[in-house]
């Protein structure tokens, strides 16, 4: 990378050695082109981000200062009432995702494992390959593939752990592609030096690589559940809302952030259209939050060669 | 490191010390510990190998019966009645809708996400180039439901002026043309293919941005030597270097926007069953995606429940086929570069 720089820094930028004739005029002005288009792509870029954070910042800021916002759920209040708060929908969310981690975490992470350390052959493509088409299944796809499991096979009620279930499968990619990329990075004298003094092959992954590779393993999963949380189709077709705190995953309805806004959206009145803005706000609050921890913990750890 | 190893950006890069990594089992001392390991580790990459196969098994399994009750054709018919005793319904509606929002999305957001990688990896200053790409990486933090929003009630009524102006000179083209009367509307195809742009513009530039800083530091001083204007540099070491990667990240952002569901549920108008057949982008409609989240509501009985989930199928045989050739460019430049 700072070769890559240095020499791009040092390169001839307008000045022409003497001796030599200028570039054409066509060339440079094509050049100045490019320069300027690549400015601008970057621009029109950053229109929509700001745009859209703006805009909610605006629609919704003003209800997440009030304290009843985190402390209330919505229980009792319609579209026509202004009050209430998001508890009950930020502390499903929360649920969901600390559940859906703890099931696609543990998989997630022995298949990375099984990739980096094991996997050798034709098995082992063929993982890979799988992990890609899981990543690009649309979640809507996971979310009826659970509901064709769970609700017509099996007969169960759409609960909150379904989603769960639909959730890990989107999260599972995500995971072993982080992890794996960062035990590849773990040097192979440190195995080397493990295997020479008789460690098992097992104990050096759980006692050297893991650890070596622990931060980024942890931003994997951070990034893993900010995009689960955002997810709203399999909260569309398998965890109904409720405006009441709801803490049972195997029972009854569970409410979270997507459908408090998409239930929500449906309403014209003002103090319901404040809610949805607050409440995606709040939903990119609690996303960011995880993101940002994450890059902290990937600049502050890094794999040490 | 040949083929073994996923698609993953580490991927792109040969290992830069050539090395390859610690053989397999070579290393195992047979004992219980690491029988119990590898096979616990070798069980969960079965685990994916499995939910995959479930995932089709099971879609298909549900779908079959009620594509055999289906009195029309699936593949070619417009028809969406799903109840009762003569069940009609088709995808054309469906996969018309998903791919022109998908195409428009790729159009605007393919060519805007090179050049957004380009600009990170070649122009911008070094303390504006790592700030870029995280504000870049943020849009991809927006959650879809916040796009729907944004995109129905803010940015949407600014786009209805476009839409006219765009119909109004290229109203000739079908395409473009105005015959649905919903160019004053913002729940078009063609508007949604524009918040779908945004919402992959993240995955298209982060792939994109990662294989152009690879291009290998003697490419480009070769073409600089040569007396090549910092374009002419990019055009002739740069770009045909990061092709494949530019390839494959678009596919993934095809792949993305073929899927998504809650924002082109949000924002594209749907029509009314039996409406004429209109090649417009100026026109409303339901993606796969969308007509399943819609209709969530109505998976009440296995006949209905079969319908839509025949039409998740579709969506997953084709974000299938995308992903998959996605890989396969991957894995052939892989074989170029080591």
């Amino acid at each position: 990378m700072t070769t890559i720089e240095t020499t791009l820094d040092a390169a001839p930028r307008g000045a022409t050695p003497a001796g030599f004739q200028g570039r054409s005029s066509g060339r440079a002005i094509r050049n100045q082109i490019a320069r300027i288009v690549m400015w601008a792509a970057f621009f029109v870029a950053m229109l929509p981000l700001v745009w859209i954070l703006g805009s909610v910042l605006v629609k919704g800021g003003q209800l997440l200062l009030q304290s009843q916002w985190w402390t209330y759920s919505q229980r009792g209040i319609t579209a026509r009432h202004v009050g209430g708060g998001a508890v009950h929908a930020i502390q499903g969310t929360l649920i969901e995702a600390l559940a859906t981690a703890v099931i696609a975490v543990p998989i997630g992470i022995l298949t990375a494992i099984y990739l980096v350390e094991y996997g050798r052959g034709p098995l082992a493509r063929a993982v890979s390959f799988m992990v890609d088409i899981l990543t690009g299944v649309p979640s809507i796809v996971a979310a009826l593939f659970i509901y064709a499991v769970w609700v017509t096979t099996f007969g169960f009620q759409r609960v909150g752990f379904a989603v769960c279930l639909a959730l890990v499968l989107l999260m599972i990619p995500v995971v072993v592609r982080s992890t794996e990329e960062m035990l590849k990075l773990v040097p192979n004298e440190l195995r080397e030096a493990s295997y020479a003094l008789g460690v098992p092959k097992w104990k050096t992954v759980v006692k050297i690589v893991l650890p070596t590779a622990f931060s980024g393993i942890v931003t994997g999963i951070l990034l893993g559940l900010a995009r689960i949380m955002g997810e709203t189709a399999p909260l569309l077709i398998l965890g109904p809302y409720t405006k009441n705190i709801a803490t049972d995953l195997f029972g009854g309805l569970m409410p979270t952030l997507p459908t408090m806004i998409n239930i929500d959206r449906q309403q014209a009145l003002q103090p319901a259209v404040d809610r949805v803005w607050a409440a995606s706000l709040t939903l990119i609050l609690l996303i960011l939050v995880l993101n940002l921890a994450g890059r902290i913990v990937a600049r502050t750890g890094k794999v040490r060669g | 490191m040949s083929s073994v190893t996923g698609a993953s950006a580490v991927d792109h890069t040969p290992n830069p010390h050539g090395e390859s990594p610690l053989g397999g089992d070579r290393a195992s001392t047979g004992r219980l510990g690491d029988r119990v390991f590898g096979g616990a580790a070798t069980g969960a990459g079965l685990l994916v190998i499995a939910i995959v196969t479930l995932i089709a098994v099971f879609l298909l399994s549900q779908a079959i019966p009620s594509l055999a009750r289906d009195n029309a054709s699936f593949l070619t018919s417009t028809e969406w009645t799903v109840a009762g005793g003569n069940p009609r319904f088709g995808i054309a509606n469906l996969l018309w809708t998903t791919v022109a929002s998908s195409i428009i999305a790729m159009l605007i957001a393919v060519p805007l996400g090179v050049g957004v990688a380009l600009f990170i990896t070649q122009y911008a200053p070094r303390w504006l180039s790592r700030t870029a790409a995280s504000l870049v990486d943020l849009l991809a933090a927006v959650p879809s439901i916040v796009y729907g929003l944004w995109g129905a009630f803010v940015f949407g009524p600014h786009i209805t002026g476009v839409q006219s102006a765009i119909s109004s000179v290229l109203g000739w083209i079908p395409f473009f043309s105005n015959d649905t009367g919903k160019v004053d509307s913002s729940g078009t195809i063609f508007f949604i293919g524009i918040v779908l742009s945004i919402m992959i513009l993240p995955i298209v530039t982060a792939l994109s941005r990662e294989v152009f800083a690879q291009t290998p530091a003697t490419h480009k001083e070769a073409a600089l030597a040569l007396g090549a204007t910092r374009w002419e540099m990019i055009r002739t070491a740069v770009l045909p270097f990061g092709r494949p990667g530019v390839i494959s990240a678009s596919m993934l952002g095809l792949g993305r926007a073929l899927g998504e569901t809650v924002a082109v549920a949000i924002i594209l108008s749907t029509l009314a069953n039996g409406t004429a057949w209109s090649f417009s982008v100026f026109n409303g409609g339901e993606t796969f995606a969308s007509k399943i989240a819609n209709n969530a509501g109505e998976f009440d009985s296995p006949q209905k429940t079969g319908a839509f989930i025949a039409a998740g199928l579709v969506l997953f045989v084709l974000t299938f086929i995308v992903n998959a050739i996605a890989r396969i460019v991957i894995e052939r430049r892989k074989a170029f570069t080591e």
